[in-house]
């Protein structure tokens, strides 16, 4: 350690002593790194981390319209940083992604249609009331859970380093879905009414996030086949229902086909407030 | 939900291995589990700490603002209380 070093660390040190709040940035994976990283996937790996950056692109716009819009101050600033976490999945993932296309995470995210995006249905579902968004949570987050614990092992190094990165954030989502869930199903009447109605008006959406695709067939080890995460997401999400005097409901499952870039009349809308002003500066930054 | 049913809690941060908490602030939440994972979102998303305390701040007895002269002025003025007040032996080394 030459003085420099050490004037800095003697330094940081009196700064952790003088505050509580003390900043630092740590030294996780980002996706300026995966940019620079200059690792080029192939076709496949491309189309299934685009699969990926998409689902949490939108969960992440979905999830940031409740910032000043949360029953409490507290909750607005959890649900802005699962926005902001999911966020940063969605870029390292289209980071990656468009490096097969020499294209960037902003033409990604802001210059293609609507076909063109290969989310899930759930994470396009609107929010709904507070338990309408805490039900898609619970759904989402125990989802990406399995999936990011399985990809953290995946044969390709840049997709398990995102995993290993993204999922110590969403076991933390999962958990903030589960504590607002036993709170609401044992809340009130009216707070477990308002879950009953999201798990219905949610659950159709369940069956489209463990269809298998011929693209992880052919991916193997690189990627999670999707059926594989069902019957550990199944268990999970019951005993969480089960503690909050819930039920899986009994209704049918929709015919959706997101990863085809067929989607619903709702992510026209999210599109477009997402787009607009990227499109209507094109080359602005800020 | 609103604020007022909704108890105060305080919140203490420790930032590093071998450092204190530190108050860091306050937050509304309904339980004790709530209020350490909201300390989670509002105190530590510029990583601040590696351990978090909370408390009902209702359950922290403080002293009187009031009997603040009674309490806190009586140390003033007794330098033989610091160690700087004595001096040194003779012959005494190392001290």
């Amino acid at each position: 350690m030459n003085h420099d070093e050490l004037d800095a660390t003697l330094d940081s040190f009196g700064d952790a002593l003088a505050s509580a709040t003390r900043v630092t940035p740590g030294n996780a994976l980002r996706p300026e790194d995966i940019a620079v990283d200059g690792v080029v996937p192939d076709e496949d790996l491309a189309q299934y981390a685009l699969r990926l950056g998409d689902d949490a692109l939108i969960l992440a716009q979905r999830l940031s319209h409740w910032i000043s819009r949360a029953p409490e101050l507290e909750e607005d600033v959890a649900l802005g940083n699962i926005a902001l976490d999911v966020l940063g999945h969605a870029r390292s993932f289209l980071t990656y992604a468009g490096l097969a296309w020499d294209k960037t995470e902003d033409d990604l995210a802001y210059w293609r249609e609507e076909e063109e995006f290969t989310s899930l249905h759930i994470v396009e579902q609107p929010n709904g009331d507070f338990g309408v968004t805490i039900t898609r949570q619970l759904i989402i987050s125990i989802y990406q859970y399995l999936l990011y614990s399985k990809l953290a092992a995946s044969a390709d190094p840049t997709l398990a380093a995102i995993a290993a990165k993204a999922v110590k954030e969403v076991d933390y989502h999962r958990d903030h879905a589960t504590q607002w869930t036993r709170r609401l199903g044992l809340g009130t009447e009216e707070s477990a009414q308002r879950m009953r109605h999201a798990l219905e008006i949610l659950w159709p959406y369940v069956d489209e996030m463990f269809q298998d695709e011929a693209l992880h067939e052919r991916l193997g080890d690189r990627a999670v086949l999707p059926s594989s995460l069902r019957e550990d997401w199944e268990q999970q999400i019951t005993q969480v229902l089960t503690d909050a005097g819930l039920e899986v409901p009994q209704v049918g499952m929709a015919m959706a086909r997101g990863r085809s870039g067929e989607h619903s009349e709702h992510l026209g809308y999210i599109l477009a407030e997402m787009q607009v002003l990227a499109r209507k500066h094109p080359g602005a930054s800020w | 939900m609103s604020s007022n049913t909704w108890p105060l809690w305080e919140v203490f941060v420790r930032s590093a291995r071998g450092l204190s908490h530190v108050h860091a602030g306050s937050l509304h939440a309904p339980d004790a589990e709530m209020a350490v994972r909201n300390a989670r979102d509002l105190y530590t998303r510029r990583n601040e700490g590696i351990s978090l305390w909370v408390v009902r701040s209702e359950d922290i007895i403080t002293s009187d603002p009031d009997e603040k002269d009674s309490f806190f002025e009586s140390p003033q003025g007794k330098d033989y209380r610091h160690a700087t007040y004595y001096k040194a032996s003779e012959g005494v080394k190392h001290l």
